[in-house]
């Protein structure tokens, strides 16, 4: 039997479908780049809860925890390393300063394809009151 | 302690650590995330194709389908078409739930002899359901890894994402994927451990591959949810590799080290992948137990490379000796 064309085909076609991520980005359309925009309001703060490393890659995680406080212990107030205060909201500690999420929030999730649940209840619903 | 998985683990894990004092001691950012992805890339593929090459220059001679089902005969008997595959579109079938449903694997069995000496031979369906555990969450994981190298995102894989993360436990949402391949490269390494038969045949080449599936799952796992790293800076490196705009250094060395130790893991997988048991990915298609129908009764297969061989016949035998046998009384065909 001498079946070659037919591998050869299989193997084209395997190379094809492998290499996806060189090709593929040609038929896609690029959102914007990543680049974050700052509110006044939180170029004047000039520090957020956290120093800026550790803001980018946990900010999830902190707001995990904040949300299971605040929900489990009804503790409210959150104490950083310099001893400074914050209330633990996401509608009204966080997005206070950075009011812009079209322009700070998703510039990065979209980036990332990132959809994070956040949204499904805050900030297009009314703000939470205390 | 057995030599030959003891000293995969340790190949894995002086990997780890060539990757961790390459980026965070010497900074060797570019190495390990721009050139040595790339070297793997272009040796995955060139090894893929050099073996499966290899493999169609290798002679069939001869028709050797395995079949677990009646073969087409007389019509009133009923022939099971995919296990016993008659035509090139049965072959297709069969090849097809194959590769999908892994059918060899469901039928493996497991003997076993009785106290009252009977032996029994017992269905041993674990391996099965780990095996295509395995794979399956393999291939969701690699699709989901999608998302750092296309921007947009299409949707399938959107959807994709969020069928595998549709539990909604925790923050990162926990992709079920992620733990189910742990979980099942775990089991795969125990029963090559545990079970005597199994450890016996099992040699470094067996492990090596588990302990760095294991090593790229558990540092992939550990970056998402436990030590993070900036996202977006690793999505700029890995989509600058697939568009060909890399990021700047500064921006590189701002992904956290254990990013390049996965990456590492991944490089070492595609460079070795050709050259190892893995190329069962290629070579399932290429087994000729499986890619060939099974109609010998009805169609005869002639070895291509057979050459015209000088005979000697009967009858030739009998032109060369008649006389002396017709002298010694034997019979003969012709009489002259």
């Amino acid at each position: 039997m001498n079946d070659k064309g037919k591998i050869i085909a299989g193997i084209v076609i395997f190379f094809v479908v492998a290499s996806f991520p060189f090709w593929l980005n040609m038929f896609l359309e690029k959102g914007p780049a990543p680049e974050l925009v700052l509110t006044p309001k939180a170029k004047a703060a000039e520090k957020c809860v956290r120093d800026t490393q550790f803001m980018t890659a946990n900010h999830m995680q902190l707001l995990d925890e904040w949300r299971d406080t605040v929900v489990r212990k009804a503790e409210r107030i959150y104490v950083n390393a310099e001893g400074k205060e914050f209330n633990m909201s996401l509608s009204n500690t966080c997005l206070d300063c950075h009011s812009n999420k079209a322009e700070f929030c998703d510039r990065c999730h979209d980036y990332a394809s990132i959809e994070p649940y956040c949204w499904d209840c805050h900030i297009d619903n009314p703000k939470e009151t205390k | 302690m057995n030599v030959k998985y003891f000293y995969s683990f340790l190949a894995v894990a002086a990997l780890a650590l060539i990757a961790w004092v390459g980026c965070d001691l010497l900074g060797l950012q570019v190495l390990f995330g721009v050139i040595l992805p790339y070297v793997a890339v272009v040796v995955f593929f060139v090894g893929f194709f050099i073996r499966m090459m290899d493999w169609a220059r290798s002679t069939v001679p001869f028709r050797i389908p395995t079949t677990a089902g009646q073969a087409k005969s007389l019509p009133w008997i009923k022939p099971n078409k995919i296990d016993s595959p008659y035509t090139t579109g049965a072959v297709v079938a069969r090849m097809f739930f194959e590769v999908v449903t892994f059918r060899s694997l469901f039928r493996n069995t497991r003997m076993r002899v009785n106290p009252d000496g009977r032996i029994s031979y017992d269905l041993e369906l674990w391996l099965w359901l780990f095996a295509l555990a395995f794979h399956y969450t393999f291939l969701v994981v690699i699709l989901r890894h999608a998302r750092f190298f296309l921007e947009p995102l299409p949707l399938p894989f959107e959807i994709l994402e969020k069928i595998d993360t549709f539990i909604q436990i925790g923050h990162p949402i926990i992709s079920m994927s992620s733990f189910v391949l742990l979980g099942t490269v775990l089991f795969l390494f125990f029963r090559r451990v545990y079970l005597p038969n199994i450890r016996m045949i099992s040699l470094a080449s067996d492990f090596f591959p588990l302990f760095l599936i294991f090593g790229i799952a558990l540092t992939g796992i550990l970056m998402r949810y436990f030590t993070k790293i900036d996202v977006v800076a690793a999505k700029e490196l890995t989509y600058g590799l697939v568009s060909f705009s890399l990021p700047t250094m500064a921006r590189m060395q701002e992904i956290g080290s254990i990013f390049y130790i996965h990456v590492f893991f991944v490089s070492v997988l595609l460079a070795y992948f050709p050259w190892s048991k893995l190329m069962h990915m290629g070579g399932i298609f290429l087994s000729p137990t499986r890619n060939m129908a099974n109609n010998s009764r009805a169609v005869r297969h002639v070895n291509p490379w057979n050459y015209p061989v000088n005979v000697h016949t009967y009858e030739e035998y009998e032109d060369d000796f008649r006389e002396k046998m017709i002298e010694a009384g034997l019979p003969v065909d012709k009489k002259e």
